[in-house]
């Protein structure tokens, strides 16, 4: 694979244009940003939508009988439209804005967890999680005296589904991600969620890594929950979706209780609001749900498939090249068979720290730690990994830097 | 990065002076950034309230290593209500990091301060960054 091959999916050297973060030197070397797992930059559009609602039509939604309230509305319902639309939601009905993928996980394990799971009830999740989609589930343990079981990976970073139908005796609820941000494997989730669902447990998805990266249909999929964060897909921080299926959202208690979330209220009872304000109680992220709608635009413009297509392109150029580095492991999948552009790597003895801070210094932004993964690193018996993460406007050469970057590492610290 | 890895931290770092364990320390503390996993323990021999022999053991980046070994070699000798005193301007000073560097950087060169305090006050007592 050349560098050119990776340019024909789109205009890139245009498309790189349109993020303004990207034009910039950091410690006098072009920046070379490769750490969109943890936050993805933002193309001009998204950062204008933002700017135009607060000049244009600031106002709170869904109260005024005013001009601004009312385009304010429309927009952040339109924006609802669009993110339905962009995993094919059977209505937008079933999109609920929170913060962020976080928050979505804890809304369905404080509201359907609470209510449903009983002591000795069991919830399946896999050592490869993110804490987020862990601490809210073992919370809802801690509460309900529910059991958590864990699928567990092989050495290429697979989930192991031999035990599956086993392992799902008693429970009733899988909450798994769909793609790894350590390891970047993708999970076969429509697999796991019709094993799932034959012995009646609910599926949720953690689509914080896959729903950026690749195109996501919830009906094609058969889940029940969806949950992932703008800032990750080219929007802002402090807006993310919760997607359920009507069916199950509509039988769910209030998460929190305030404004917005109600029909009429008295002083010792009240009574909620359907589906989606049930959920969503104060005043929203209302300029970030519109850039949010916004980012969505962008993305479909370009298509999720070609976006797919270009990361794997350079994942599979970035695999190759950093098999050169000698003492280099990544962790994950060895090829881009269901494998996301998330490569963590440990480069001999030399503390991850160290590898981002010589890459810093060539312009080089990963991200050194966790990950929010310390099981996942307790099961490979280390405490970090290094990691560079791709999204649709990285290029080739930034995987050169970074090869040449890791082998100076090597030299200062052999 | 030159001011950040000179030749002095990896020096220290590639060959630390007195890595390991005492067999009968005085004063034993572990300390650990939860941040990135890096982990120092600290063993020191103490004499008529003199600091006579120190020891690092610990894993993490060149940083906390490299301090770890300045510091445990500078410490010998000291009297222990001197050690108590060591700030972290002076840690910093000598292995050679601006205290304007990257905070997260501090953090991993003030690791080792921090435990050798936690076991010089006794245990339960590790300072805050701010507090060294
Ligand atoms: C797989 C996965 N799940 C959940 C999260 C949490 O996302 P957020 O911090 O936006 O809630 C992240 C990102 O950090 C992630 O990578």
């Amino acid at each position: 694979m050349t560098a050119s091959a990776a340019l024909n999916l789109f205009d890139i050297v245009a498309l790189r244009r349109e993020f303004p973060i990207l034009n910039q030197s950091v410690n006098g070397k072009t920046l070379a940003f490769l750490d969109s797992a943890a936050s993805s930059q933002k193309p001009r559009r998204v950062i204008d939508c933002l700017e135009d609602y607060y000049r244009r039509y600031n106002a709170n939604v869904h109260r005024g009988i005013y001009r601004l309230s009312e385009e304010a509305t429309f927009a952040f319902e339109r924006a609802r439209g669009k993110v339905a639309r962009f995993i094919n939601a059977s209505s937008q009905r079933e999109i609920v804005f929170v913060r962020n993928t976080t928050e979505a996980i804890n809304l369905v394990a404080r509201s359907w967890g609470d209510a449903n799971l009983r002591k000795g009830d069991r919830i399946l999740l896999s050592i490869m999680e993110h804490h987020s989609n862990l601490l809210p589930w073992q919370m809802l343990a801690q509460r309900t005296g529910a059991k958590l079981e864990f699928l567990p990976i092989d050495g290429e970073g697979r989930l192991m589904l031999d035990n599956l139908d086993a392992q799902l005796a008693g429970v009733r609820i899988v909450a798994i991600t769909q793609q790894s941000n350590v390891l970047g494997t993708i999970n076969p989730v429509a697999e796991i969620a019709q094993r799932a669902h034959a012995v009646g447990a609910l599926v949720l998805v953690d689509g914080a890594q896959s729903v950026p990266h690749m195109p996501v249909d919830v009906q094609a999929l058969g889940i029940d929950f969806l949950a992932f964060s703008g800032h990750k897909m080219c929007g802002p921080t402090g807006i993310g979706v919760l997607w359920g299926r009507r069916a199950i959202l509509e039988q769910m208690p209030p998460f929190l209780g305030g404004g917005s979330m109600i029909k009429v209220v008295g002083l010792y009872e009240s009574t909620y609001a359907d589906i989606p304000a049930r959920f969503e109680a104060g005043t929203p992220a209302i300029a970030e749900a519109i850039a949010l709608g916004e980012a969505v635009d962008f993305l479909q413009e370009i298509g999720m498939d070609r976006i797919y297509a270009h990361e794997r392109e350079l994942l599979g150029y970035a695999l190759e090249r950093l098999s050169e580095v000698e003492g280099l492991r990544v962790y994950g999948p060895a090829t881009t068979e269901m494998r996301g552009g998330a490569v963590s790597f440990t480069l001999d003895n030399v503390h991850p720290h160290d590898v981002a801070a010589v890459l810093d210094n060539e312009g080089i932004a990963v991200r050194a730690g966790h990950h929010c993964a310390q099981p996942l690193h307790a099961h490979y018996d280390i405490p970090a990994t290094t990691r560079a993460s791709f999204y649709l406007y990285n290029i080739p050469e930034e995987v050169d830097r970074l090869v040449a970057a890791l082998h100076k590492a090597r030299t200062l610290f052999g | 990065m030159d001011d950040l890895y000179r030749e002095l931290i990896l020096e220290h770092y590639k060959h630390p002076r007195r890595r390991g364990r005492l067999e009968r320390p005085d004063v034993s503390a572990e300390e650990h950034n939860p941040l990135c996993g890096d982990r120092v323990r600290i063993d020191l021999q103490i004499e008529n309230g003199v600091i006579t022999d120190a020891r690092f053991d610990g894993r993490g980046c060149a940083i906390s290593q490299a301090s770890a070994s300045m510091l445990t070699d500078e410490i010998i000798g000291m009297p222990v209500e001197q050690a108590k005193q060591f700030s972290k301007e002076q840690l910093l000073a000598l292995i050679g990091i601006p205290l304007n560097h990257n905070p997260v950087r501090i953090k991993c060169a003030l690791l080792p301060l921090k435990t050798l305090k936690a076991g010089l006050y006794g245990v339960g007592h590790a300072p805050d960054d701010d507090e060294l």
